[in-house]
């Protein structure tokens, strides 16, 4: 806006001094203000987007000879190690003395040594994951193609090689290197068979054990509450041989006859999948047996070019966002978080924009306009600025202990002490949400009504429409981007907030969805998973920190991408409402 | 048509109109009277942390036996049973509310002998110990079992002999005053018998492996010192002090842990009208509580010094004053079975008529919760376990039953606020614990640190974010080109939309540990950034015209940032010499072992960097706007008359916009102070009371998250949480609102320029 030339006769003449009497090094320092800000946002972005998605792509496997540098009064020992290449560091000789190693400083030329963070896996074995090795003490590097990582459902990753392939415990397919036979995931009939099946059973596994029995358990709790219920209406306990006893017993043994028959089944199926097992050989040379059943997939990422590594980074993000967690989350997907997060979203919005939008055209429109009505205005706009914690533990006093409570007394007796909705859950937590993003929905409509000329709304009345129809037919329409804009300020703030959910429904590890296939299909009364404070939890209530930590930074970036998918969205909608009404506004 | 649509037609638009604006009042009325809820509610479960005590009594009625002399009342956990000891050895329990007998047990003490007092072991555990007037003691446990044939309530006291039914010999002579302490491993006994001999006896308690029983072995302590008349006896909770009063104003405390206990420390009163009529243990057993004839109660403990010795201390006087309608007698102390509270009564001088002063302090809180006169004159008074009701019993045989609404004795202004020195505490302190295994725990509810804390990260936020975000605003409003700013602004401004759970969770797992690792590259880095902005700006002035020429003004910005990312690689490749060459290749050792300070990885140098990112949009952004809207003409008249942009945004803009740059910092200290995530996961959340930015701290807004969900509804714990959350709430809300009103101001004035 200003010409920052003037006043500058000739530069060249002038001296140090006169520079700085100039005021040009503030203006640079400013600009410099603005630099490191830039440079920070950006930086914050790329390093989410690097730590987070590099961990998909399947890097290749090292296998490398470490002779270990010891701690005073240890045996030194040759470790042969097969792993990934995690992290890399630099530490000072002397950092590592003081730790306790045993480093000859005349065997290195510098003072400075080169760390790696070797994960190593196979955590049934040696008990951990990770495991520091400094580069000088490394030699024999190879990337043999055999080398497999298998990822299990238990115990984390396996690096190694598979050595045989078994079924009923027979041994039907062996590698022989000195004939060069190994193992390849490709063309590997057997393993792909077997592979195959183990599947096919794992799935069948998951029909019985979540749909069918997970159904089962449903009626037979709606069959306790229902006992419950009659007890209540009668006053006491059911004395045996009333009618509506028998009835309820009935129905709980061909319940149980139900159950019993599905066990069976599933334990013939168990029995099935125990068949076909791997056996697989670390670095140093241990045998180990991995049932298929524990196989979640194997990969030989030695072998694969660009492409194929492309199409299973694509593979393993997919699964990413599709599958359950497991490990304490450490491992696995995180779809029940997007679910939790995306349903908790959508409640709120759908709660707050009606209450913001009629409390913003009371205050605008049928108000009296005077010194109340500008100290609730600034009262409104302030609330936006209270910590979110507040509204956390007024979420849980007054929505969870007080309102909860009174329902489950007048609606839920027979379930008491067991709480219905006298505890967080899903409803409680898009309440609390919506009543925080509250002000940021009425402020931003208000502005929008603010905005449309008087003359627009006089015109409707002298034509003779009433207040309402002016309301309804012109003045929301023309308001309605300003209240696309409050909602994506809602959304947006409601999406990435964690501290006042993690008191009113949040939990690390809810056992179903909150909507499912049992009646009433919506549960609004369960706890559910959320994005942020999956990252909150995983990354820093975890046993396997270590471990877990790229796929935390993989959820923050996803937890950035919707916000930013849910904020683009709105923000189209909004241009094109804006374009709608564009010829109203002035 | 016919007008009589029209007119219906008229009819039902002018009913639709109605509707809207009644539905749109109260849904509007509604909405905003929801937000003004969150105040009442909030307040609502604060006050009651404020109420003091009522007392009120249900029923009173004749005593049964009313011939025996009472020595000892209490009552069980329901305050439903009332139980009363007599110097004939009679054990009688009653409903306490209508004084209908429940059962009658009579104690073995040996033919001929009368229990002469009774005193309790740990409060709340029902062992009581009966000195005879044969010179013996027997202890005694009152114990109720509680079953519910038919959802119904049934009660049933019994007496127990934890120790058998014999007695164990202290003296030849009738007993005065006894004490008992009583743990897993071992037991002590004291005993003053009516010729002014103490004696005290240890008991090792060993359980027998094959029977499971426990056997207790005896050994008589020797006690050499000598002392004058002893009127008051008592034991703490470790068994390591027997504390006594001789001649009525001496306190003594003994040593016995040494083989030939010791008067360790004692204190006298000095004023020779003055004498201590009463000694009590506190709940727990370590706090000792006296009461002297002019009313004044002192808690005292133990408290070992440094390294001297121990100490008998004085930690807080009540006052009890005089009675209103004249002299009273002495005054008897009772403490209450689960809190640190106490009770003290006095009746009426003989002679002056009935009547008593009854009243509840609480000791930590320092707090005088009720003072009340009773109608009746006190001969023995019982305390409920839940400390929700008492039983008086007069001195004309008449029992009455009074109930206690004393929920939240425990918080003060002092309590909040102030030092205060707790139990086994070596001085006064601010400390914040809320909660412990043991049930006789002292809690220490002080919003001191989590206050100190949430400043002190707000304080290290505003340090870095204010001077970034704001020196930024007026870069980008004001001298940057346009085309740059459409693009630099909504970047900056994407950072708001950036999860604090995000910056938090980088904070703690990527940022604290890199600052650890680079910490002079860090410190560098503070020094590098301001000099290489500098250096390129004077260079960038050096040079040729003809190639300054070929970037237009506005584009500082961009220029700097290849410029600024080479200092930041060469500060942090640098720093790795300069730490071998000056801090002995390890400045975080370097800082806690030379310097002598101490370094927590997760500590507040993290918490202001995390944190300022989240606060620099927010400031950013108010202040650019602030400082773009000044009126144009303004900073162009100012042009016009010959001053450089500089001059004109120092001289104008500034002062035109400072009062909208005030409010955004306001506003962004309030984002600050309320910021739960990112402490929560870049500190250690550790109470503590120093500003040493390499050190954690606890915020309120973190308190809260991390203590609410565990504490029990309705609870002092959690009303204090909701304490803290309704000053978060008042503290934001004021800095907004004055923030909001300076804008408005402002705005105004805008419009008038």
């Amino acid at each position: 806006m200003a010409n920052t030339k003037a006043g500058k006769t000739n530069p060249k003449n002038r001296s140090v001094g006169q520079w700085i009497n100039s005021g040009d090094p503030w203006i640079w320092i400013y600009a410099g203000a603005v630099s490191i800000c830039v440079i920070t946002v950006l930086g914050l972005l790329l390093l989410l987007g690097v730590k987070g998605f590099g961990h998909f792509w399947p890097s290749d496997i090292l296998e490398v000879t470490y002779a270990e540098p010891v701690t005073e009064g240890q045996e030194r020992q040759v470790l042969s190690l097969i792993g990934e290449i995690a992290e890399s560091q630099e530490v000072s000789i002397a950092q590592l003395q003081s730790a306790g190693l045993v480093i000859n400083e005349a065997d290195h030329e510098e003072e400075i040594l080169t760390r790696y963070l070797f994960k190593v896996g196979n955590r049934d074995v040696t008990s951990r994951d990770f495991m520091w090795v400094l580069r000088p003490y490394l030699s024999e590097f190879k990337f043999p193609e055999d080398l497999v990582v298998i990822e299990r459902k238990e115990w984390g990753n396996f690096y190694g090689r598979i050595t045989e392939l078994k079924q009923h415990g027979i041994t039907i397919w062996r590698a022989n290197q000195s004939k060069g036979v190994a193992f390849d995931v490709e063309s590997n009939d057997i393993y792909g068979r077997s592979m195959q099946r183990a599947q096919a059973l794992q799935n069948e596994i998951e029909r019985i054990e979540k749909g069918t029995i997970g159904d089962i358990n449903h009626r037979f709790e709606r069959l306790r509450l229902q006992q419950r219920r009659d007890e209540l209406d009668y006053g006491g306990s059911l004395p045996i041989g009333h009618s509506k006893l028998a009835e309820l017993n009935a129905s709980r043994s061909l319940l149980d006859r139900e159950y019993k028959a599905l066990q069976l089944e599933l334990a013939e199926i168990y029995r099935e999948i125990e068949r076909d097992t791997i056996v697989v050989e670390t670095a140093d040379g241990q045998s180990l047996e991995i049932p298929y059943a524990k196989v979640v997939h194997v990969l030989q990422p030695n072998k694969m070019s660009v492409v194929q590594k492309s199409i299973t980074y694509c593979k393993l993000f997919f699964l990413f966002i599709t599958d359950d967690p497991r490990e304490a989350n450490t491992e696995g997907g995180i779809f029940p978080a997007i679910f939790g997060t995306v349903m908790m979203v959508v409640l709120m919005s759908v709660m707050v924009t009606p209450c913001g939008v009629v409390a913003a055209v009371y205050l605008h429109e049928y108000a009296k306009q005077g010194l109340v009505t500008r100290l609730i205005r600034i009262s409104v706009n302030n609330l936006a600025g209270v910590p979110s914690i507040v509204y956390g533990v007024f979420g849980l006093g007054f929505f969870v202990y007080f309102v909860g409570g009174n329902i489950d007394n007048a609606f839920f007796p027979e379930s008491l002490p067991a709480p219905t909705f006298g505890t967080p859950g899903m409803l409680w937590a898009s309440l609390t949400l919506a009543l925080l993003t509250l002000p940021v929905v009425i402020v931003a409509t208000e502005e929008g009504l603010a905005r449309i000329p008087r003359a627009v709304r006089e015109g409707s009345l002298a034509l003779g429409a009433t207040k309402a129809e002016t309301l309804w037919k012109i003045v929301l329409p023309i308001a309605s981007p300003a209240m696309m804009t409050g909602l994506i300020l809602a959304v947006a703030r409601a999406a990435g907030e964690v501290a006042p959910l993690m008191l009113v429904g949040v939990v690390k590890l809810a056992p179903s969805l909150p909507l499912d296939g049992h009646f009433p299909y919506v549960h609004l009364d369960q706890k559910f998973m959320h994005l942020g404070f999956h990252i909150y939890d995983v990354g820093f209530q975890s046993p396997n920190v270590e471990a877990a930590r790229p796929l935390v930074y993989a959820t923050s970036f996803l937890l950035v991408v919707i916000i930013a998918v849910l904020n683009f969205s709105a923000v189209t909608m909004r241009n094109h409402l804006r374009e709608k009404y564009k010829l109203l506004e002035s | 048509m016919d007008s009589s649509f029209f007119a219906k037609y008229r009819r039902y638009r002018f009913l639709r109109d109605k509707v809207t604006t009644v539905t749109v009042t109260i849904g509007g009325l509604s909405v905003v009277g929801t937000l003004l809820l969150i105040f009442l509610y909030l307040f609502s479960e604060v006050t009651p942390l404020l109420k003091g005590a009522e007392i009120h009594q249900v029923n009173h009625y004749s005593m049964l036996n009313p011939g025996e002399t009472t020595r000892y009342v209490a009552m069980e956990e329901q305050a439903e049973i009332a139980f009363r000891l007599t110097a004939e050895g009679n054990a009688l329990f009653w409903q306490a509310q209508t004084g209908e007998s429940v059962r009658e047990i009579r104690l073995p003490i040996p033919e001929g002998a009368s229990i002469s007092v009774v005193e309790e072991s740990t409060i709340d555990s029902g062992i009581l110990i009966l000195g005879l007037s044969s010179g013996e003691v027997l202890i005694v446990k009152h114990h109720y079992r509680t079953r519910y044939p038919n959802d119904e309530r049934v009660i049933t006291p019994s007496i127990e002999y934890p120790y058998g039914s014999n007695t164990f010999v202290m003296s030849s002579k009738a007993l005065t005053k006894v004490a008992i302490r009583d743990d897993e491993e071992k037991m002590t006994l004291a005993a003053l018998d009516n010729a002014g001999g103490l004696s005290v006896i240890k008991f090792q308690k060993e359980e027998d492996f094959l029977s499971g029983e426990v056997v207790l072995e005896k050994t008589q302590v020797e006690l050499t010192f000598s002392h004058g008349e002893i009127t008051e006896l008592a034991i703490d909770s470790d068994q390591h002090w027997l504390f006594f009063i001789e001649n009525h104003t001496r306190l003594n405390a003994v040593d016995l842990y040494q083989d030939v206990p010791v008067i360790l420390d004692s204190y006298a009163i000095e004023d020779e009208d003055n004498r201590f009529v009463d000694m009590t243990l506190l709940l727990g057993g370590i706090s000792l509580l006296t009461v002297d004839t002019q009313g004044s109660i002192i808690q005292w403990f133990m408290v070992r010094n440094t390294q001297g010795p121990w100490s008998l201390q004085p930690v807080r006087e009540f006052s009890n004053g005089s009675l209103s309608n004249g002299s009273s007698a002495e005054a008897t102390l009772i403490a209450e079975h689960r809190r640190k509270g106490f009770l003290s009564y006095r009746n009426l001088r003989a002679g002056s008529g009935k009547g008593s002063e009854l009243v509840l302090y609480h000791s930590t809180a320092h707090r005088e919760l009720l003072r009340e006169e009773l109608p009746m004159s006190i001969d023995q008074l019982g305390i409920a376990p839940r400390a929700n009701a008492l039983i008086v019993l007069d001195s004309e045989n008449q029992a009455s039953y009074w109930t206690v609404e004393n929920e939240h004795p425990d918080i003060s202004w002092s309590a909040l606020w102030d030092e205060i020195w707790y139990e086994s505490y070596r001085q006064p302190g601010y400390i914040w614990q809320s909660s412990s295994a043991s049930s006789d725990f002292e809690p220490k509810f002080s919003l001191t640190p989590l206050a100190f804390g949430t400043l002190k990260a707000a304080f290290y936020t505003l340090l870095l974010a204010a001077p970034l975000a704001i020196c930024g605003a007026i870069y980008t409003a004001y001298f940057m080109a346009p085309a740059l700013r459409r693009k630099v602004k909504p970047l900056i401004e994407l950072m708001e939309a950036l999860p604090t759970v995000i910056l938090g969770f980088l904070a703690g797992i990527w940022l604290a540990p890199f600052i650890e690792n680079n910490l002079t590259g860090m410190f560098l880095l503070f020094l590098s950034l301001p000099v290489t902005v500098f250096l390129s700006g004077y260079f960038w002035h050096r040079m040729p015209s003809q190639l300054r020429c070929q970037v237009p003004d506005g584009w500082e910005a961009a220029l700097l940032i290849p410029m600024l990312l080479f200092a930041i690689g060469g500060s942090l490749y640098f720093a790795t010499g300069l730490e071998s060459a000056f801090f002995e290749g390890d400045m975080r050792s370097w800082i806690t072992h030379e310097l002598g300070i101490s370094f927590d990885q997760r500590n507040a140098l993290v918490v202001g960097i995390a944190m300022g990112l989240a606060v620099i949009p927010t400031i950013f952004s108010i202040a650019e706007d602030a400082i773009f809207s000044v009126p144009r003409h303004l900073s162009n008249g100012s042009l016009a008359l010959g001053a450089s942009p500089w001059q004109t945004l120092v001289g104008v803009v500034l002062p035109t916009a400072s009062p909208s740059l005030f409010s955004a910092l306001m506003i962004g200290m309030g984002r600050a102070v309320g910021e739960t995530m990112i402490v929560l996961m870049a500190t250690g959340n550790t109470p503590i009371m120093d500003a040493n930015i390499f050190e954690g701290m606890r915020t309120l807004s973190a308190n809260i998250a991390v203590e609410v969900p565990e504490a029990e509804v309705g609870s002092t714990h959690f009303r204090v949480l909701y304490l803290s959350a309704f000053f978060l709430f008042l503290f934001t809300f004021v800095v907004n609102t004055v923030a909001e009103v300076v804008r408005q101001r402002l705005r105004k004035r805008y419009s008038s320029l």
